[in-house]
């Protein structure tokens, strides 16, 4: 029998809501996401829960596979952003958080080599590159995170003493750059577009069908539900109020991508990563430099 | 469950169409009709896709194709000719390379007539072809319990 106290306890069930209703949060997101995306084009859009229903025909249809080493990393890249949003969610370490969900990622691109077409292989490839191009600003996200409230740790940082927006306001924007990557949007979709119709068919996810397809969708939805949860984190202080002030944020940056998304075309790969390492050049580096430079003059 | 009816994919293959019908299918996804509503999304990906809607006769050259597209579709799916070349070859069926409409090399479920298509008709198609498509489904489950009674007839319901 393992004895915790009650913060521990706060911090075990936080993690179980999380497993439990972020797949509800994040289909109801993405399906809030095509109704306005629709709105935005002049259209009508589908019912709020269409990606419920597209999951569950999905599971329904059969799954046709080049081998069964594609559908095991699929599986383990689902575990593990499930894991990494666990990790978010029982107020864990940021590092590891970023480490899990890097690990996450690795799993998605080696089940898209596995598959072995000449769509999945691009679609893995540009999913790398990407990589590399968010990583160094995610990685600044946390160290901003540590400089402003000295912990690394999400339980730690949610009663901070003041929000960390105050502190590393301009890392928030890089962060905010570097999500349209994670969300998946133009112009910075180059690994998959939601319209299958182009250059790539469907990228990444080319050579998934039936369960395995299925498994991605839920997998995204884990995605953005920690992901609209570390926007959240840099408005959150030790005011219990303030969490529904970083929820309001986070969901207006989500409204913002869909915006941007709905009015910008694919980037080429250079621009991405050049972009995206100028901005954690910039906005990164310089707001850490002046977190410094006032420590030092304190 | 009928989650098919209310999510199909489709994927679109023009044969030797003139064009016609296949701005009236994209015409379908435009805001005057906006299909999407219905959870209709246009993958270009066999794998996919539900439906598979075809426009225009059916040539020497591109019947590998079809065939090939077809084959990658996992299963229920349904096959959708649209305007009278896919039907019958149209206009075009004297024509020393058209070999006729997609039945000479697929089971159609659905003829769309018109020359061009209406968006009107197309969408007619599309929802009567979601009917045989639950069909197919409800099928393929009960052969799926079957196999699962008499492992010994599973063979050929197995994945590859």
């Amino acid at each position: 029998m393992i004895l915790l106290n009650a913060s521990e306890w706060t911090r075990v069930a936080t993690g179980i809501l999380y497993v439990l209703l972020a797949p509800l949060f994040g289909g109801l997101l993405a399906g809030v996401d095509r109704r306005i995306t629709a709105r935005m084009q002049g259209r009508k859009g589908p019912p709020i829960l269409q990606p419920f229903y597209d999951v569950l025909k999905l599971l329904e249809k059969r799954r046709v596979s080049v081998n069964k080493l594609q559908n095991f990393f699929i599986v383990l890249f689902l575990v593990f952003l499930v894991f990494t949003g666990t990790l978010f969610f029982s107020g864990g370490d940021l590092l590891l958080f970023i480490f899990a969900f890097t690990l996450a990622a690795i799993f998605f691109i080696s089940a898209a080599y596995a598959a072995n077409s000449p769509y999945s292989s691009i679609g893995a490839e540009r999913e790398l590159l990407q990589m590399m191009a968010y990583e160094p600003m995610v990685l600044l996200t946390a160290v901003g995170f540590y400089m402003a409230n000295g912990s690394f740790k999400v339980s730690d940082l949610v009663v901070a003493p003041r929000p960390a927006i105050l502190l590393i306001p301009m890392i928030f924007l890089g962060f905010c750059y570097v999500l349209t990557f994670k969300f998946r949007k133009s112009p910075f979709d180059l690994s998959t577009s939601h319209h299958g119709h182009q250059e790539i068919v469907k990228g990444i996810t080319t050579e998934f069908s039936g369960a395995s397809l299925a498994w991605i969708e839920i997998a995204h939805w884990y995605e953005s539900t920690f992901l609209i949860a570390l926007i959240a984190l840099f408005f959150v202080w030790s005011n219990p109020l303030s969490i529904a002030l970083g929820i309001g944020v986070a969901l207006l940056v989500y409204f913002l991508e869909i915006l941007v998304d709905n009015t910008f075309a694919r980037v080429k790969w250079q621009l991405a990563i050049r972009s995206a390492w100028i901005v954690a050049g910039v906005f990164g580096f310089l707001n850490l430099l002046a977190l410094t430079l006032m420590r030092g003059g304190k | 469950m009928p989650y098919l009816k209310k999510s199909p994919w489709l994927i679109h293959y023009d044969g030797s169409s003139c064009n016609g019908c296949d701005i009236e299918v994209l015409a379908c996804l435009t805001p005057v009709y906006d299909v999407e509503r219905f959870g209709v999304v246009n993958t270009g990906n066999p794998k996919h896709a539900d439906l598979f809607l075809l426009t225009g006769a059916i040539n020497e050259q591109n019947a590998p194709v079809v065939r090939n597209i077809y084959e990658q579709m996992p299963d229920p799916k349904v096959v959708i000719a649209v305007g009278i070349c896919a039907t019958s070859g149209g206009i075009f069926r004297e024509c020393y390379n058209i070999l006729g409409g997609v039945d000479k090399v697929l089971p159609v479920d659905v003829y769309v007539s018109g020359c061009a298509a209406r968006p009107e008709a197309i969408i007619d198609g599309v929802v009567k072809a979601l009917s045989i498509l639950e069909e197919k489904r409800a099928a393929m489950k009960a052969a799926r319990r079957a196999a699962r009674k008499a492992p010994a007839a599973a063979v050929e319901g197995r994945n590859p």
